[in-house]
């Protein structure tokens, strides 16, 4: 690795985290405003023209606020917590690929060959933050929270897992990486492999009814389902359930380490929409004018980044939504769904999908 | 760069895994799983370093992830009281020296092998495809592979007979 790598992974590193930041901002203010129209009411709108300002003031709010630490809790993981689950939400976002390239660079921080594994390995971590924040605060409601936020990411981790698989069945097709593409493409994609998430973009370029939503439903409502249960959003927030658990794993923390709680949460649900819109809605692409290829000039490059952030505010619109319209799930009823109906449903797609494409070759 | 990677990896590899079974400082199971994690995040960090990445993301996957599990046990089956009172035992020290004894037998061959090891296989098992690994899987390895999944089976039978109390 050379000097100049390392400046240019630099670079990437810091223009992402420059690009996810006020996303994640700006969500929490789309959130209070959707929410807001949704319950018939205006929402924050005093900060800046129409409240967009509103971020830096609840910044300001969160850094002056008391950080206070009860002395019955357990120190050192107490303040490990809130970390542990800010980190691995960023660290998803080093292989999603969110635009194709500009300069002649990849817009992928790393351009890994086993990405999506990558992602399952660091979603997997994730619970980590949240189950010792609960073992952390030493009282009972953090402590209820931990625990089923444990059970619930465990389980539904399983069936995100297996939905995906259809997914990477039909897109490791060698015949079609070899003649099915343009020439752009086939340099872009040089030396990537199966698992790599720029394949996935390449294979369903070719039309709109070429994206996976169209061509794997099942195992994009599966995947959908499973990521509001990972993110802990409703209808899933079981370990944080106010009319029960106080505010669940993180009641006992206030200040900037509230603040990180909070911004995990969002940066998840951005990370999880991100990796939907590659897996599911053709990533950076769209089917028509000449965008569904790799970029050649500094405009389309940042034409695809556009593209990208459009259909990831799509989800997160849909996350935000389905907050406010839906009620909150029993725990067994939680359990059932992930384990007696999304498991097997997502077997039976594996299977359905293999006879398939069996009777095809 | 690589051999600074490669021994912070391993110290911290090494002297985790010793925090597992003898922390000096707390006699917490808790912290002793989360020392768990940081060993197999290590070893992962080591594999990645061999070019191994699907292996590197498979071990954060299945061992990183699952010491989840093994936390859960700790706060729900365990008796932590009685795990903190519990000294060194003979019998306990006599199995353990003899396991590792046997482990290095085990891998002596590999541990003291003259000149490198063998980078084809190595590479075009690892780092090419996945598909690759995946078809000597049910192949050339098919039986072994079979065999662990029932072991596994066993393990998880085991474990629902330990954890209910009272069977209908």
């Amino acid at each position: 690795m050379t000097l100049q790598d390392i400046l240019i992974a630099t670079a990437k590193i810091v223009a992402f985290v420059g690009l996810v930041l006020p996303m994640i901002a700006y969500s929490v203010v789309a959130e209070r405003r959707i929410s807001a129209a949704i319950q018939d009411r205006i929402g924050p709108n005093r900060v800046g023209p129409f409240g967009l300002l509103q971020p830096l003031a609840d910044g300001l709010k969160f850094l002056l606020k008391e950080d206070f630490t009860p002395n019955y809790v357990r120190k050192a993981y107490f303040w490990m917590a809130p970390a542990l689950t800010m980190i691995p939400s960023f660290v998803v976002f080093a292989v999603i690929p969110f635009g194709s390239s500009l300069f002649g660079e990849k817009m992928v921080i790393a351009d890994l060959n086993v990405g999506i594994l990558f992602t399952f390995a660091i979603v997997s971590l994730s619970v980590y933050g949240i189950v010792l924040a609960g073992y952390a605060s030493n009282s009972k409601y953090p402590f209820l929270g931990g625990i089923r936020s444990s059970a619930q990411m465990i389980s539904y981790e399983i069936a995100m897992g297996m939905s995906v698989i259809p997914v990477f069945m039909l897109t490791s097709d060698p015949q079609f990486y070899a003649t099915g593409l343009s020439e752009a493409w086939t340099t872009f994609l040089a030396g990537t492999a199966d698992l790599n998430l720029s394949r996935i973009i390449a294979y369903q370029s070719g039309s709109l009814f070429d994206w996976m939503i169209f061509k794997q439903p099942l195992a994009f409502l599966i995947f959908l389902v499973a990521a509001f249960a990972e993110t802990n959003r409703l209808p899933f927030d079981l370990p944080e359930s106010e009319t029960e658990l106080v505010a669940g794993y993180h009641t006992e923390y206030s200040s900037m380490k509230f603040a990180l709680f909070f911004l995990g949460e969002y940066a998840a649900m951005i990370a999880a929409s991100a990796l939907m819109v590659v897996l599911f809605l053709g990533g950076w692409t769209l089917p028509f004018w000449g965008l569904d290829e790799p970029a050649s000039n500094l405009f389309t490059g940042l034409l695809h980044i556009a593209i990208f952030i459009g259909k990831l505010g799509i989800f997160m619109v849909f996350f935000i939504w389905i907050r406010w319209t839906l009620p909150r799930f029993r725990y067994d009823q939680l359990m059932n769904l992930g384990w007696k109906r999304f498991l097997p449903l997502a077997l039976a797609n594996i299977i359905v999908t293999a006879v398939w494409l069996w009777f095809r070759s | 760069m690589d051999p600074v990677f490669f021994y912070t990896f391993a110290v911290l590899a090494v002297i985790s895994a010793v925090l597992v079974v003898w922390n000096p400082l707390a006699r917490n199971t808790v912290t002793n799983a989360m020392f768990l994690v940081v060993t197999m995040l290590s070893i992962s960090g080591l594999f990645v370093l061999l070019q191994a990445f699907f292996m590197a993301a498979v071990q954060v996957i299945v061992y990183a992830g699952a010491v989840m599990v093994l936390f859960l046990f700790v706060i729900m089956l365990l008796d932590i009281q009685a795990e903190k009172k519990r000294r060194l035992r003979l019998g306990g020290l006599i199995s353990g020296i003899s396991l590792s004894v046997a482990t290095v037998l085990i891998f002596r061959n590999a541990l003291f092998a003259e000149g490198g090891a063998d980078e084809t296989t190595g590479s075009m098992v690892f780092e090419g495809s996945t598909s690759a690994l995946g078809k000597q899987l049910f192949t050339q390895y098919l039986l072994p592979f079979e065999i662990i999944s029932v072991l596994l089976l066993v393990a998880m039978l085991g474990v629902i007979l330990l954890s209910k109390k009272e069977l209908k």
